[in-house]
């Protein structure tokens, strides 16, 4: 509650500027790390999350002043990694005459940060199988699917959130994460 | 993290597998994937510049090149077109000034003549003198 005879200063062009800097500053810093997971999980590849993550920010950075607050800054972040990244991987097929070289890590490589934490080695064997199963499994999703089962299993976002982010019902994405737990399971089952 | 239900009761997704195992692998997974992007994020970044030479790159240089090619013949042309130019200038002027040394030379020659002419009208040879100085004291008287 403002004292009375208060006088409300308004604030000049310049300030508000700094303002938006400092709070996109604040927003990069906090949620850069997050951006950068989710894409280097569905890449698997550092050196393209890198640059995806980049031009992730590049593009909000240019669009900050349009951001009205209407859904967290985190899921409108990841909104826009999704679309970068469905528009790299249409980029990559447009150009299928070109031989073009992929950095991304095979499954093996992918499956060897675990944190040995307090495990036998005979255990940490065993989950490194398993990490190399789901990298197997997430391998064979389909674009759609991918993105929906990082964002519930690696970004532990519920559905709600992943409906904001993919832009779909969240029915549609209940559906698409039934079949892709359901490949996921058939994948490491053959283990079980 | 439950596979069969979420904290917002989003259940019914994979409900039939309720597997603690399945739970423990995904667990893993996720444990993997953080900590190989904790280790990625943190490395020391080095800007690497790729060359490739594709067919935009020669679309490229071809279009730069006819550019630079372009300018040039342009700058040549418009070279000539001004020494051209220059040199009209040069020939109008020199014709300019012939003309008009000759008016001026034409000028100087009719009045030289006319003094010419008055002088001689003037002047009598010697040898009529007397006669002259005769024809002078008749008409004064």
């Amino acid at each position: 509650m403002m004292a009375a005879g208060t006088a409300v200063k308004p604030m000049n062009a310049e300030a508000a500027d700094e303002l938006a800097a400092r709070e996109f500053l604040r927003v990069v810093e906090t949620h850069r790390p997050q951006i950068f997971r989710f894409l280097l999980s569905s890449t698997r590849d550092v050196d393209l999350a890198e640059t995806l993550t980049q031009e992730c920010f590049l593009k909000a950075h240019r669009n900050w002043a349009g951001f009205r607050g209407e859904s967290t800054a985190m899921t409108w972040l990841m909104r826009i990694a999704i679309n970068l990244q469905k528009d790299h991987w249409r980029n990559r097929r447009m150009q299928f005459w070109r031989h073009t070289r992929t950095n991304s890590v095979d499954l093996d490589e992918a499956s060897e940060w675990l944190p040995s934490g307090e495990r036998s080695v005979e255990q940490q064997l065993l989950a490194k199988e398993q990490v190399k199963r789901v990298w197997k499994a997430v391998e064979d999703l389909s674009e759609r699917q991918r993105s929906i089962f990082l964002l519930r299993y690696v970004e532990e976002q519920d559905l709600g959130e992943i409906a904001q982010v993919t832009g779909l019902s969240e029915g549609t994405v209940k559906a698409h994460l039934s079949r892709a737990l359901k490949k996921v399971r058939a994948e490491v089952g053959g283990w079980r | 993290m439950r596979i069969g239900s979420d904290e917002n009761g989003n259940a019914g997704f994979g409900g039939d597998m309720k597997d603690a195992k399945l739970e423990q692998v995904l667990g893993n997974f996720k444990a993997s994937v953080d900590a190989w992007s904790e280790t990625a994020y943190s490395r020391p970044r080095t800007v690497a510049v790729v060359k490739q030479w594709g067919w935009r790159a020669a679309a490229g240089w071809a279009l730069g090149c006819m550019v630079v090619a372009g300018s040039l013949t342009g700058g040549f042309h418009e070279r000539n077109l001004y020494r051209e130019h220059v040199r009209m200038l040069a020939a109008q002027q020199a014709l300019q000034q012939q003309m008009a040394a000759e008016q001026q030379s034409s000028a100087e020659d009719a009045d030289l003549l006319a003094a010419v002419d008055t002088d001689v009208s003037q002047e009598v040879p010697r040898a009529m003198e007397p006669l002259a100085r005769l024809m002078d004291d008749d008409t004064s008287r």
